[in-house]
């Protein structure tokens, strides 16, 4: 016979056993993969952060199918929208979960805390960390050396250049927890965004004595339990002279910022307080004259620019109307209508 | 001429205090004394606020069996006890006491003759070195009683002097050699003693030719003592490479230890100490320390009582240069970086150095051109640049695979890389990474 017709041949028939050895494995051996786990992980934000706890995306999109409810799952990168998608392909209810910020509890800036030494190491927190106790008198204090910024892979956590303390992007923050785990002093924690992301919390984590701590850091907390003390929902504990509030209980009335001794408490995305200075006070107080001027309330000895100072501490009610108080009843009974 | 056989450099000696006089420094007006001045668990304070305490009064007893005691250096009343800065760079507890006059506990022989008689057995001498809160006084610290006593199974062929002193800068030991060489040899007899060996050599670095000689002299009147010179090359005063130099042999990797090639090391200070505490009934609470530093006025070596600040030793150096921006505890190489002046001088503390600007400045971190320098030199036969870029991965396993808790922190690495790597760092802090899995994993067992 012909040897290009043999050559043919025999490779063909090579090539049709082939494929039909091919078929029947991928018939036999197939591994079943339920299709769901695909369509979930194709709604995931693909980031493979690890941020829900599970390996990867797809660790993730494995868990939720295999799973009986969704409970205790959540995406942080995708949030709510994700879970709801994942939910309906699943048949399954979501729980609507609070989103959660990273919130690095120190203020311990250049200004506020002075450096002794300056480190001339690896450029690393955990590395630092291990050398000493850091460039300042707090060894329990933020160390700077970005190791939070290096490990956020969402561009969200950067160390300011001149405080050399980290700021949180928050549009870009996914709670993924990445910066928890490489801060070597536990400074940074995952907090609920808050209603109108507003929150409050103690930025500071020094457990020595507050003398101690007070004399190396401005903003220190001195554990001294005002804010504590001042708290109407019982929020706030004090532990190793350092004051911590839960944000499940907090109801961000910031009692507790105005009380602190040392503005350890840190109130963030709020509008600016009244805040009555001395020089505003005498505008007040002037207009608190016009006022008792005009209108026919029983007029007293007692100057009016005393009551000013009054109107001061009660600073959330008008002023006028304080004064007029003031103005006619004694000083106790301020302190309960105010 | 010995020396050892694999890798070394050889940094500039400047010995600025060399043939300085050892010279009594002035009490503290306050002393303190860290509890964790030695390898192993801290020691557990015995006094408390008010008490009052004598010139070799114990203050703290040993918190278990790798541990040592401490003895006050000064007399005076108990002021508190508190947290302190100490050479680690990390607040410690110690113990803080005011000076008052100089009373010394009557039990110390504080005559200056010479008693080269002993009659105590080998366990009595153990017994004595442990009482006295003895440690090693070559910087490691390690307390001297534990090593005495050899684990079971081992046995001590040979007792090494380690009078190399190849760190830069420090003459402690040097200058103790020249002034105090009747009593060191008393010191090595002691220690030959109570491991029950019959040889001893006392390795002393070539750059010393009037201590070896001074020495060799001394050693005549001794039975089986030898004064061996040994080649200048650093960092031959680590254990494992003074065993190498003296007797041509090689400790295995960790947990081996040098008792397993039959050698017992100590340091020449450390058999001085010894001599004080067993024939003088002094425990250990003063040494000599070496002050120097290119910018200061008088580099010197003084015998300084523990608990002292080192800002006391600075000023009798001729103060504090103006343009001093880096404070070593120890010596340039192995030495640590300290936080403040007023840190107190340990069992450790062999030295203080000042640096200025231009002699600690660092150039720029670049990166590895794999040149294999460090791989030559260093003396554990380790790859300093693979150690390095493991550790910036964080591969944990596989830097226990390649050896790194061999590494003996010596900074050969560091001071040759032409990339100015900062390899000794990477290292250090690999090693206590590594050492805390090792620890977690036995600790499972």
């Amino acid at each position: 016979m012909n040897p290009i017709l043999i050559a043919v041949f025999s490779l063909g028939a090579v090539g049709l056993i082939a494929a039909a050895v091919l078929y029947i494995a991928s018939k036999k051996f197939a591994v079943y993969e339920d299709p769901r786990i695909a369509q979930v992980a194709e709604v995931l934000p693909q980031a493979n952060c690890g941020g829900c706890g599970y390996p990867g995306c797809a660790g993730f999109a494995a868990a939720c199918v295999k799973a009986d409810s969704l409970s205790g799952k959540f995406c942080p990168v995708g949030g709510q929208p994700v879970m709801e998608k994942v939910a309906a392909i699943l048949g399954q209810q979501v729980e609507v979960t609070e989103p959660k910020v990273a919130v690095v509890r120190c203020n311990g800036t250049c200004e506020n805390r002075p450096r002794l030494t300056k480190y001339e190491g690896i450029q690393s927190c955990a590395v630092l960390a291990s050398t000493y106790s850091g460039e300042t008198g707090c060894s329990y204090g933020c160390l700077g050396c970005g190791d939070c910024e290096d490990a956020c892979q969402f561009d969200a956590i950067h160390v300011n250049p001149v405080t050399l303390i980290p700021e949180v992007v928050e549009d870009k923050c996914t709670a993924c927890g990445a910066c928890v785990t490489a801060c070597p002093k536990d400074i940074i924690e995952l907090r609920p965004k808050g209603k109108k992301n507003r929150r409050v919390y103690v930025s500071c984590v020094n457990k020595d004595k507050g003398a101690v701590s007070n004399k190396v850091c401005k903003t220190s907390c001195i554990g001294c339990g005002k804010c504590a003390k001042v708290c109407p929902f019982g929020a706030i504990t004090i532990e190793n002279n350092l004051a911590y509030i839960d944000p499940e209980i907090c109801k961000s009335c910031r009692k507790c910022v105005a009380v602190c001794p040392t503005h350890a408490i840190t109130e963030v995305n709020f509008p600016p307080r009244r805040v009555i200075n001395p020089a505003v006070a005498n505008n007040v107080a002037a207009a608190q004259q016009k006022v008792a001027a005009k209108k026919p309330i029983e007029k007293t000895e007692q100057p009016l620019k005393e009551a000013a100072p009054k109107a001061a501490e009660n600073a959330p009610k008008p002023a006028p109307k304080a004064a007029a108080t003031v103005a006619v009843k004694p000083a106790d009974e301020v302190e309960k209508k105010g | 001429m010995k020396t050892f056989r694999i890798g070394g450099v050889h940094p500039p000696q400047n010995k600025l205090s060399a043939g300085k006089k050892i010279e009594t420094l002035a009490l503290p007006k306050q002393a303190v004394f860290p509890l964790s001045q030695h390898i192993g668990a801290p020691a557990v304070a015995m006094v408390k606020r008010g008490d009052e305490v004598k010139v070799g009064t114990q203050i703290a007893q040993a918190g278990g069996f790798v541990s040592a005691a401490i003895f006050s250096s000064v007399s005076g009343k108990v002021a508190k006890i508190d947290n302190v800065y100490d050479a680690s760079g990390f607040r410690k507890p110690a113990i803080i006491i005011n000076v008052d006059g100089d009373e010394w506990e009557p039990t110390i022989d504080r005559s200056t003759d010479l008693i080269q008689k002993c009659d105590f057995s080998a366990e009595q001498i153990i017994e004595k070195v442990k009482a006295a809160g003895m440690v090693g006084m070559g910087g490691a610290c390690f307390p001297t009683h534990v090593k005495l006593s050899p684990p079971p199974g081992f046995v001590a062929e040979i007792l090494i002097i380690n009078a190399v002193e190849c760190e830069p800068y420090l003459t402690a030991d040097h200058q103790l050699m020249l002034e105090k060489a009747p009593e060191i040899m008393v010191g090595v007899s002691l220690l030959m003693k109570a491991i029950h060996v019959n040889k001893a050599v006392i390795a002393i670095e070539n750059n010393k030719p009037d201590a070896i000689e001074l020495m060799s002299k001394v050693a005549e009147d001794f039975l089986g003592i030898e004064v061996l010179p040994l080649q200048v090359k650093y960092p031959q005063g680590g254990e494992k490479q003074l065993i190498d130099a003296v007797l041509d042999r090689q400790v295995a990797a960790p947990p081996a230890l040098p008792i397993s090639e039959g050698a017992v090391v100590q340091n020449v200070g450390t058999a001085f100490a010894v001599y004080e505490a067993v024939q003088k009934n002094k425990p250990l609470f003063e040494r000599v320390v070496t002050v120097t530093g290119k910018l200061l006025p008088h580099p010197s070596n003084f015998l300084v009582r523990m608990g002292t600040p080192i800002s006391q030793l600075i000023e009798a150096a001729g103060g504090m240069p103006e343009d001093t921006s880096k404070i070593i505890g120890g010596g340039p190489m192995m030495g640590k970086a300290l936080v403040s002046a007023e840190i107190p001088i340990c069992k450790g503390s062999s030295g203080v150095l000042l640096m200025g600007d231009a002699e600690a400045h660092r150039n720029e971190v670049q990166n590895c051109i794999r040149c294999g320098k460090c791989v030559g030199i260093c003396p554990m036969g380790l790859e300093p640049y693979l150690l390095g870029a493991l550790f910036e991965q964080s591969n944990w396993e596989r830097l226990e695979k390649e050896e790194i808790m061999s590494c003996i922190e010596c900074g050969s690495c560091q001071f040759t890389c032409p990339s100015n790597r900062p390899l000794l760092e990477y290292c250090r802090i690999g090693k206590v990474t590594v050492g805390g899995k090792i620890r977690a994993r036995n600790a499972k067992k």
